[in-house]
């Protein structure tokens, strides 16, 4: 099954930076599809695409559909409130509300209208578990979320998307600013996550996209240059870009 | 040689430190004289007379009561007008409105009017709100003439505090489905409310202090009892100031220094409660 079709996406912004040219791509359900490229290349332009997080900079045109769940969410008439919240996305760095540990992770729930407590309690409860973070926090779930550390704080980040049971979790280098064992944890989260949600990421490094990839797409200076199963791209990639880039000739 | 040179240039700096700690020293000097000065000549005026009174024989005795609520009501009142239309214009501004030729020419605007001179504030409160609108010399023209001459303030001092506050948030609430007005209101506005309360604060102290906006609108030389409705005109502390300085001989001089003192007292304590604020949301906030 596909969560999304991508058709002939393009975009410009305002100062014409980082625009996307011509992407066409569909996107598995249920499957880590990894965006790996040089910076500047537009993935995580693609990323804001999809949940529509784009309205808020300076777009200055935008072409081509992207189907999601047979709807184009590129129609300005679409509902996009709704589209974000199962569309959910955690950042590069770690960006707690200030709020406490509980309110961060139920954020999503009262904004969209969620008041019975017990089962906001439940939520953040389960949210908690699923991003591995439940047992550390538990006990001070009233405290600033800003009194974790960065690992925790991604956790909070992830465990405040899953609060709202997305169909689609977006990651744009979810573990730069983290260390390699807070690195890892977050990886075999996915893997787990995968089960149940689609997850499209933006990996650090390559080695990381190679580790986590079910699909794979090259993005080169605004284009996919090549979309395909993880470890065929990896290990035979077709085009001669796509080689010199994984094998580390350029980046 | 190099050890030398590098002496030298030891000595330019320290020279050019002290130098810079001499002409800081010398901005504060003024300042701290005339509060040092006012409190010396003006404390003797102070007594529970002195600001539970009506004045008596020509003021030349008694206290400045009518004088001392007729600002607060003025500060309130200003309060009351410029408060909600500068802070919900402050927030459309900064959080709603898109950046095109029609912001800019607000903001121009809004620069504008913080530089006019405020006895043109005045002018046009006697046009506008004493004679057009029919309000009379009263408190609720003089309010309004000093929400106006507030109100940029309050405007960008808004902007400011909101700005201030990291974009990072509003693209994070965003993505967790948040409406713009949610993410303003849960998030953005609770981190800016210490910012936005001084700028009010200090917009409103200036309010307090001023003369000449409430000189054609509201303010009255003397009123044997204090003020019943918005539309009586009021005593008020600065046009009492200017009335004992100029306008009654005899008058001692102890009397108008007490004034000076109660007023000074009244605006630097505003002031503090600002600086308060800040400092307390500065050690709280945590990003």
């Amino acid at each position: 099954m596909k969560e999304f079709f991508i058709r002939n996406l393009s975009i410009t912004y305002s100062d014409n930076n980082e625009s996307l040219r011509n992407v066409n791509m569909e996107i598995e359900a249920r499957a880590i599809t990894v965006l790996f490229g040089p910076a500047g290349g537009g993935k995580s332009t693609f990323l804001r695409v999809l949940n529509r997080l784009n309205d808020l900079a300076d777009v200055k045109e935008m072409k081509g559909e992207v189907l999601f769940h047979g709807e184009n969410i590129l129609d300005p008439g679409i509902n996009v409130i709704e589209l974000r919240r199962k569309v959910g996305m955690v950042f590069s760095r770690p960006v707690p509300l200030p709020l406490s540990i509980f309110d961060n992770v139920a954020y999503g729930l009262v904004m969209a209208g969620e008041r019975n407590q017990s089962r906001l309690r439940e939520a953040v409860e389960k949210a908690l578990k699923q991003a591995f973070l439940w047992d550390e926090v538990h006990d001070r779930l009233k405290d600033s979320a800003y009194s974790l550390s960065g690992g925790q704080q991604q956790r909070v980040c992830l465990a405040r998307v899953l609060a709202l049971e997305p169909e689609v979790i977006m990651l744009d280098e979810p573990t730069s600013a983290l260390d390699p064992i807070a690195t890892a944890n977050i990886e075999d989260m996915l893997r787990e996550l995968k089960n149940q949600y689609t997850i499209i990421i933006v990996p650090h490094n390559v080695q990381q996209a190679a580790r986590i990839a079910d699909y794979a797409a090259f993005f080169l200076m605004g284009e996919v240059v090549e979309f395909g199963k993880g470890i065929e791209l990896f290990q035979v990639p077709k085009d001669k870009r796509t080689s010199d880039y994984v094998t580390g000739r350029f980046g | 040689m190099k050890a030398a040179r590098s002496a030298r240039s030891k000595v330019v700096e320290t020279l050019g430190f002290n130098l810079l700690r001499l002409i800081t020293l010398i901005t504060v000097i003024p300042i701290v004289g005339l509060v040092v000065y006012i409190v010396i000549k003006g404390a003797p005026a102070i007594s529970w007379e002195f600001i539970s009174q009506s004045p008596t024989n020509g003021m030349r005795d008694g206290g400045i009561l009518p004088a001392i609520i007729g600002t607060l009501y003025l500060t309130l009142g200003t309060a009351i007008f410029s408060v909600p239309i500068g802070v919900l214009a402050g927030i459309y501004l900064l959080e709603y409105a898109t950046e095109n030729r029609w912001t800019r020419l607000i903001r121009i605007a809004i620069i504008n009017l913080a530089g006019i001179p405020s006895v043109v504030y005045g002018l046009f409160g006697l046009g506008l709100f004493v004679i057009f609108l029919r309000f009379g010399t009263s408190i609720l023209a003089a309010s309004l003439t000093l929400s106006i001459m507030t109100l940029p303030v309050i405007i960008s001092t808004t902007e400011e505090a909101l700005h201030s506050v990291p974009s990072s948030f509003r693209v994070v609430s965003t993505s967790l489905g948040a409406t713009r007005w949610q993410t303003v209101r849960r998030i953005i506005l609770p981190q800016a409310l210490p910012g936005i309360i001084t700028g009010v604060i200090l917009g409103l102290e200036r309010a307090a202090g001023e003369t000449a906006p409430i000189l054609f609108t509201g303010a009255t030389f003397f009123l044997p009892q204090l003020p019943h409705s918005p539309l009586d005109a009021t005593m008020a502390l600065p046009y009492h100031i200017f009335i004992i300085s100029t306008q009654i001989p005899g008058m001692p001089i102890q009397i108008q220094y007490g004034t000076v003192l109660v007023l000074l007292v009244f605006v630097l304590g505003m002031n503090l409660v600002a600086t308060l604020i800040r400092s307390r949301a500065r050690k709280k906030r945590q990003w």
